[in-house]
């Protein structure tokens, strides 16, 4: 339960962050370092949820917003970053790139509480 | 002890945060912050539109008088209704800037010589060049006389950048365009400046070959000696069919420009002003056009035809914008610039216009000469006199500022001096005189023209345009075609400015402007059309010297007016086919020669099959024509084969003959000059021994062509139209398109055709138009490359010119958007 609770508050806090506020872009590593310091897993579990929470949020905002598009503007960037043209491929590294910065921001939260 | 854990794990997010938060140098650019740039919520991602995106709004701005009313059509083309002239310009500017609003800036970076302040040092070249060009001081000059004494422009000029200020104030971070997100940067606020910059750099694409050819022409001159230079650069073209029909008769002029008496030894014969300088992009050689209008007489209607195509840069977003503009003093449809109020090629419900370049020169270089390197003092007219100093400060991102100090002379700023040189301009100060530096009346003639009702409007409208020389063209409703060349051009005397010209006394000086009144022009004419399509607008009675014949393709002008001599009964579909004609007169009058020499030379099999495919072309351009690549490789191989030896003996930068030149040469005596290698000392080659060396390079150039499935002209041409950054994934790769040079169709490469335009003027105006982009700039828009296709295919869309009542309930109007007052 709190596995599933630390990933829904991760990514909750990160979309309202993106939406309420122009902080940067990286605004969602103190949400999500806050969220593991305030629910106490495994330092394995917390990286786990952390980087789930910001992978789930980011694949799924891209993916609507791609398919709304057709995938024009994702295949376009796909050539220029270069991955090979893939949409597919553009929104996995979106994922990928949020849940790794979250991730880590939860671990950290995460040893920091054993460290006291 | 979870300390160490605790500070890995917060290093390695940080370092993560850092490294995807800056930009890394990959091959001459760089990456986008990736982390920034990947975000859902503020990166690229939201520049992806929604293919359904619903294009209503009700909007309310500060600085509108009333309310304006948007009806946007299918084709995402808006038709503007205000009530007040200024909130028309206002809402232009605010679609231009929701459209387009990186290219504006970007245009208006380049001509204002500020991209190092987005791309650092690496571009501090291209800004130099602009600044030492003097695009600041020529906006400055037009916008402070404008200012002054055009009170209409100026109040429009302002209330289009209060519109696109609008727009920019109402950006959210995650709204702003793409480019600034893939480049790091953000938009700033827009100025009335800009307009005049834009305006300059039009005037760099249209006259600015001359920064760069006047300095070729003199490299030539100079190493070939003016007697060769004459022969290769030669003002004379037999087959010549100019704007002006030959035999007209010219009034005496008011101006008899005299030429200096030391002219052979102290200009034409003097060869001390060598140098390798160019500019960064110098003007595409292409940046032509054609227009024409039919009168009635030739048409089934009765009624006439307006066509023109513009041929510039193939660019995406487009340098165009179509619109409609309508207020209660007129209602104009056609083709605007992002980045200027008003329509610049288009119609209204009584007349027609269009333009093409001139081709005249406007822009010359003086050899000044300066006491010392502090530029204080330059010698003139037998004393020294004190030079000003214009300070350009250039801002370079992560670098210190570039100061250009410039010093400013009687004819203009000097471009090239001891700080800003390369080894053969050392000890060189140039300078710079160039209409376009001159205070203007700006855009007044287009904003004129969106609002002429006759002939003498037009005529009146079109005497204001100073800076670069245009053909305008015209047609109206009442039955009138007619076709004027304007700007104000310099009387000059033969072979004036062609080459850097001495500074230190007057005598070289423009000694006076041809009125507007002795300007080529024909209204009405027997033959019942105008034309032009960028040759020399007269034949040699003009009192006046044009120009540098290379400045002149004359081609695409022989095979306009023939075509349009042949035809009668003229239809909209007519001229559509016209436009996209793709016959090649050049090749009818060069093949013969070609096919005369190799008929005599013994040709192994594939040598004959490549003579065969050019025997048998059909000398048109065609995508699947593989005559047009033969011919063309050929045509070039040859040129090569006899100038290369001459050219690359003089290792100078010089500029290439053209092809009438060489062709009119061959016609008239086949033993041309520069027929002998002279590479080969004890060899005197003749013309057979020339083309036959150069045809058997073209065939081992078609042979390799062959075996990559790239003899047909299409793919040989390969047509792109391509991104402002030069990012293929932002560009239109590979498109099915015939054309090329001197031909109607002009598609070469990446230059052709921006926008095609037809205007049949009945009683209800039946227009058609297509351009190489789309409306919206995104290039995550569905919008942002829809004309394309039709573009290359020839296709049309027929024009939605509407009146106010009828657009709510026109099928193809799709969308509705209200400006009002908050």
């Amino acid at each position: 339960m709190k596995f599933f609770t630390s990933i829904f508050l991760t990514a909750l806090l990160a979309y309202g962050f993106g939406l309420f506020t122009t902080l940067p872009w990286w605004a969602f590593a103190i949400t999500s370092f806050v969220v593991a310091l305030s629910i106490h897993q495994t330092p394995f579990k917390s990286f786990l949820s952390g980087f789930l929470g910001l992978f789930l949020l980011w694949v799924v905002l891209a993916t609507i917003i791609d398919m709304n598009n057709e995938h024009i503007l994702a295949t376009k960037v796909a050539q220029i970053l270069p991955l090979g043209g893939s949409y597919i491929a553009v929104i996995g590294l979106t994922g990928l790139l949020g849940g790794l910065v979250s991730g880590f921001a939860s671990l950290a939260a995460s040893y920091s509480r054993k460290a006291y | 002890m979870r300390i160490l854990p605790f500070i890995i794990s917060a290093l390695v997010t940080t370092g993560l945060i850092i490294v995807l938060n800056l930009q890394f140098p990959v091959g001459g650019n760089k990456t986008p912050r990736l982390g920034y740039f990947l975000s859902p919520q503020i990166g690229f991602w939201q520049n992806a539109e929604s293919v359904n995106t619903n294009y209503n709004d009700d909007i309310k701005l500060t600085g509108l008088e009333s309310k304006v009313e948007v009806y946007i059509d299918d084709r995402l083309v808006p038709h503007i209704y205000a009530d007040q002239e200024n909130d028309a310009y206002y809402v232009q500017g605010y679609l231009h800037a929701k459209f387009r609003l990186w290219q504006m800036e970007f245009q208006t970076h380049l001509a204002g010589g500020r991209v190092s302040e987005i791309f650092g040092k690496e571009r501090l070249y291209v800004d130099r060049f602009f600044r030492r060009l003097g695009m600041v001081y020529g906006a400055e000059n037009t916008q402070e006389y404008v200012e002054k004494n055009n009170p209409e422009m100026k109040s429009s000029i302002e209330a289009y950048a209060k519109g696109v200020n609008a727009y920019i104030s109402s950006l959210k971070p995650e709204q702003i365009p793409f480019e600034y997100k893939l480049l790091d940067y953000q938009p700033e606020a827009w100025s009335a400046k800009k307009t005049y910059l834009f305006q300059m750099f039009m005037s760099y694409d249209l006259t600015g070959r001359g920064a760069s050819t006047d300095l070729q022409m003199t490299n030539a001159k100079n190493y070939f000696g003016y007697q060769d230079f004459n022969q290769l650069f030669s003002n004379i073209k037999d087959s010549l069919d100019p704007i002006i029909p030959k035999g007209t008769v010219y009034a005496k002029p008011s101006i008899n420009p005299i030429m200096p008496k030391d002219v052979d030894s102290a200009y034409l014969n003097n060869n001390a002003t060598n140098t390798s300088a160019t500019a960064p992009f110098i003007p595409n050689k292409n940046n032509g056009s054609n227009n024409w209008a039919v009168a009635g007489s030739k048409t089934k209607s009765g009624r006439p035809i307006l066509c023109n195509d513009p041929h510039l840069g193939l660019n995406m977003p487009s340098l165009w914008y179509e619109l409609q503009i309508t207020t209660p003093t007129h209602s104009t449809y056609g083709a605007s610039f992002p980045g200027s109020p008003a329509v610049i090629i288009g119609f209204n419900d009584s007349i027609a216009w269009g333009v093409t370049n001139a081709g005249r020169d406007v822009l010359d270089y003086y050899d000044m000469k300066f006491k010392d390197s502090t530029k204080q003092e330059y010698w003139y007219n037998g004393a020294w006199k004190k030079a000003t100093t214009r300070k350009e400060v250039i801002k370079v991102k992560d670098s210190a500022d570039q100061v250009e100090d410039i010093a400013m002379t009687v004819f203009g700023p000097v471009m090239y001096d001891n700080t800003y040189k390369n080894s053969s301009t050392e000890g060189k100060y140039l300078a710079l005189r160039w209409t376009a530096h001159e205070a203007s009346k700006g855009l007044l003639p287009f904003y004129l023209l969106n609002r002429a009702h006759n002939y003498d409007d037009y005529l009146v409208a079109i005497s204001n345009w100073y800076n670069t020389g245009q053909n305008f063209v015209f047609a109206s409703k009442t039955g009138d075609i007619a076709i004027k060349q304007q700007a104000a051009f310099v009387a000059r005397w033969n072979r004036q400015g062609d080459f850097i010209m001495p500074g230190t006394d007057s005598s070289y000086a423009w000694q006076g402007m041809i009125p507007t009144e002795e300007n080529p022009m024909i209204k009405n004419p027997v033959r019942g059309f105008v034309s032009s399509a960028n040759q020399e607008s007269t034949d040699s009675s003009y009192p006046y010297y044009l120009g540098a014949g290379s400045n002149f393709p004359i081609y695409r002008g022989i095979i306009i007016n023939r075509m349009l001599t042949a035809m009668n009964g003229i239809t909209p579909t007519d001229m559509q086919l016209l436009q996209m004609n793709n016959y090649n007169v050049f090749a009818e009058m060069a093949r013969p020669v070609l096919l005369k020499y190799l008929s005599k030379a013994s040709l192994n099999a594939e040598e004959k099959k490549y003579v065969d495919i050019l025997a048998n072309w059909n000398l048109s351009a065609d995508i699947n024509e593989k005559g047009a690549t033969v011919f063309n490789t050929i045509w070039d191989s040859t040129e090569a084969a006899i100038y290369k030896d001459e050219f690359a003996a003089a290792k100078l930068n010089l500029g290439w003959p053209d092809d009438p030149i060489l062709l009119e040469s061959l016609l008239r005596d086949s033993a041309y000059t520069f027929i002998d290698n002279i590479s080969t000392i004890n060899k005197k080659e003749t013309i057979d021994d020339i083309l036959l060396e150069g045809f058997k390079k073209a065939v081992s150039k078609l042979s390799a062509l062959e075996k990559e499935n790239k003899l047909e002209w299409g793919k040989f041409k390969d047509t792109k139209v391509v991104h402002w950054l030069k990012i293929p994934a932002l560009s239109r790769m590979h498109l099915p398109i015939g054309g090329g040079r001197h031909i109607i169709n002009a598609t070469t490469e990446d230059h052709g055709p921006s926008w095609r335009m037809i205007v049949h003027l009945t009683d209800e105006i039946e227009a058609y138009c297509v351009y190489p982009g789309g409306q919206n700039g995104n290039p995550g828009s569905k919008y942002y490359d829809t004309f394309i296709n039709s573009w290359a295919n020839g296709k049309y869309y027929q024009i939605l010119f509407l009146k106010k009542e009828d657009a709510p309930n026109n099928k193809k109007v799709k969308w509705l958007m209200t400006f009002t007052q908050a």
